[in-house]
């Protein structure tokens, strides 16, 4: 009989649980293959678990933020404190009846929610949750993310057009201008942090904020770049003429309804959580932090940023459209390319200040 | 109880011989190399699939939509063929481009019915279509039966960011500068074609 029960380390509680399925599944299988293909599979399946776990407790903090904002109780009739709110929105959305529009585009209007869904959860697989806890460890993979992230512009063009509708093709529209000007100013303040590591992998950056200080120190003005582009890459107020309710209903997803609906918010929910788990590991140190064990560091950081994300949406009356471009292409991104140029400066004095010892 | 633990022993010892009897069945028939080959004809097949549906589709958003898939099935084969930061480069540019062009072929073509808004242009268009990809094809073929193929046998391509960027930035910065050069160019002249009519009007 092998060794199953591994050594405890307190710091690394989700390693040691991993090391011990993996010993109780060679010795079932008795073979490495077998059990690393288990092991694929069951990344996929605890990431998926983590997005529809995020977007029905995303749904249920959104709301009790937004009340609690403006002075008022929130969801408080479906179990305590409303907690089952979301799952009873979740059997309501599951019921409800699926009405495709007249004169539509079927297939891609079929297609335009799971298309979307898909880049949300692939990008996924690059977050470093804990110490080697990734499904894809890839050398390029901050790169590979910002790639992957901006295919999630297109299948709200699809839904946008394929529904036969103005406020949604308005909507459509809207997203194109949006996320493309954004996606820019967002890549340039990230290049400012791999230029500081010399590495596009994302375990080599956290690890680097171990030894340096956190990049939210070295890189103010990225982090602030990087928070406001967030922003209006997950079409959240300020930011959200993709979907503004006052003013083309609820853009390119007007048409839909049930699941279809669902999916879309599951997208936007899975988002939310991934900018923020952006955030924390390139500026905020990812799972490094003292005494308490990594898991608690991680995902308290990440959700102090999605509550900051909530905050935003709350607070920040929406903005133009012409602002919001003008913003992103005329403060924004010359900000950021400042910012490289400070950043080469600053490394290149460090270094020569070094070099004279 | 020690029976039932000998019994679990005796189970498992069998499923470990069956296991690895199957993986060593499947190795010696060629399955990795099967896996492989199919990967790569399965990608090979959409990109190429996907390249005819931007052709043939009537609905130049269909058409558009074909494309953004050829381009992304070509990043993928990238990715396969471990040129990882070019299958990056590809998904990213052509795949966020292509939205543009969806954007501007909408806005251009302004139809109440899209259904037929990628016609056919009759028998001299075809003709002329056909020829320019014949030579376009003779080009490449040349191009790929004259350039040598295969890399040294112990040779390893661990990162190619560091390789591309110290070639782009020592032996080839001239190239890199003159491309630089002419994108800025475009885009110069595109803002002017853009404002120049109200310049002209003030």
């Amino acid at each position: 009989m092998p060794q199953i029960f591994p050594k405890f380390y307190p710091q690394n509680l989700v390693t040691m649980a991993v090391d011990f399925i993996e010993q109780i599944l060679l010795y079932i299988f008795g073979n490495q293959f077998v059990v690393d293909c288990i092991f694929k599979f069951m990344g996929i399946g605890a990431i998926l678990g983590v997005i529809s776990l995020a977007a029905m407790l995303f749904t249920y903090e959104e709301r009790k933020v937004c009340a609690f904002m403006q002075k008022r109780i929130g969801p408080n009739r479906v179990g305590p404190y409303g907690l089952l709110q979301s799952m009873a929105d979740t059997l309501k959305l599951m019921t409800k009846e699926d009405i495709i529009p007249l004169g539509c585009d079927r297939v891609v209007w079929a297609l335009a929610p799971m298309l979307l869904f898909a880049p949300s959860a692939l990008i996924y697989a690059f977050y470093t949750f804990d110490d080697g806890v990734v499904l894809a460890d890839v050398n390029i993979g901050l790169f590979l993310l910002l790639a992957i992230s901006s295919q999630a512009v297109l299948p709200f063009l699809m839904g946008g057009y394929a529904s036969n509708s103005k406020y949604a093709l308005i909507g459509g529209m809207r997203t194109v201008a949006q996320m493309i000007s954004y996606e820019a100013p967002m890549a340039f303040s990230l290049l400012g942090v791999v230029m500081i590591t010399g590495s596009m992998n994302i375990g080599d950056i956290v690890k680097m904020q171990g030894e340096l200080p956190w990049f939210v120190f070295l890189q103010p003005i990225a982090f602030i770049i990087y928070i406001i582009c967030a922003t209006a890459e997950t079409n959240r107020t300020p930011f959200d003429l993709v979907e503004d309710e006052s003013e083309i209903v609820a853009g390119p997803f007007t048409e839909y309804s049930g699941m279809r609906w669902a999916l879309f918010f599951m997208a936007e929910y899975a988002n939310l959580l991934s900018v923020s788990i952006i955030a924390t590991t390139l500026f905020l140190g990812g799972w490094q932090g003292p005494i308490l064990p990594a898991p608690v560091w991680f995902w308290g950081k990440v959700l102090v940023m999605v509550f900051l994300f909530m905050w935003f949406r709350w607070t920040f009356p929406r903005t133009r459209v012409d602002q919001l471009l003008e913003f992103s292409w005329k403060v924004l991104l010359p900000l950021a390319l400042v910012n490289l140029l400070l950043t080469g400066i600053g490394m290149y004095s460090v270094k020569e200040f070094f070099a004279s010892f | 109880m020690s029976e039932m633990i000998s019994f679990a022993n005796e189970a498992t010892k069998l499923l470990h011989w069956i296991i690895d009897f199957v993986l060593n069945l499947a190795v010696n028939f060629g399955v990795p190399q099967l896996i492989n080959a199919g990967v790569f004809y399965g990608i090979a097949g959409v990109v190429i699939m996907m390249a005819y549906g931007v052709v043939l589709f009537r609905n130049i958003v269909h058409s558009a939509l074909c494309l953004t898939a050829s381009f992304i099935a070509l990043g993928c084969m990238y990715i396969f063929l471990s040129a990882d930061f070019l299958g990056a480069v590809e998904i990213m540019v052509y795949g966020g481009a292509v939205a543009i062009i969806i954007v501007m072929g909408i806005m251009l073509i302004r139809r109440e019915d899209m259904s037929h808004s990628n016609p056919g242009r009759g028998v001299v268009a075809h003709i002329a279509a056909g020829v320019v990809s014949a030579l376009f094809f003779i080009s490449m073929a040349a191009a790929v039966i004259m350039s040598p193929f295969g890399a040294p046998a112990e040779y390893k391509l661990s990162d190619s960011v560091t390789g591309l960027a110290d070639l782009m930035l020592t032996k080839y910065i001239v190239p890199f500068e003159v491309a630089a050069i002419l994108l800025l160019m475009a885009m110069v002249g595109a803002i002017i074609v853009a404002k120049g009519r109200e310049a002209d009007e003030a």
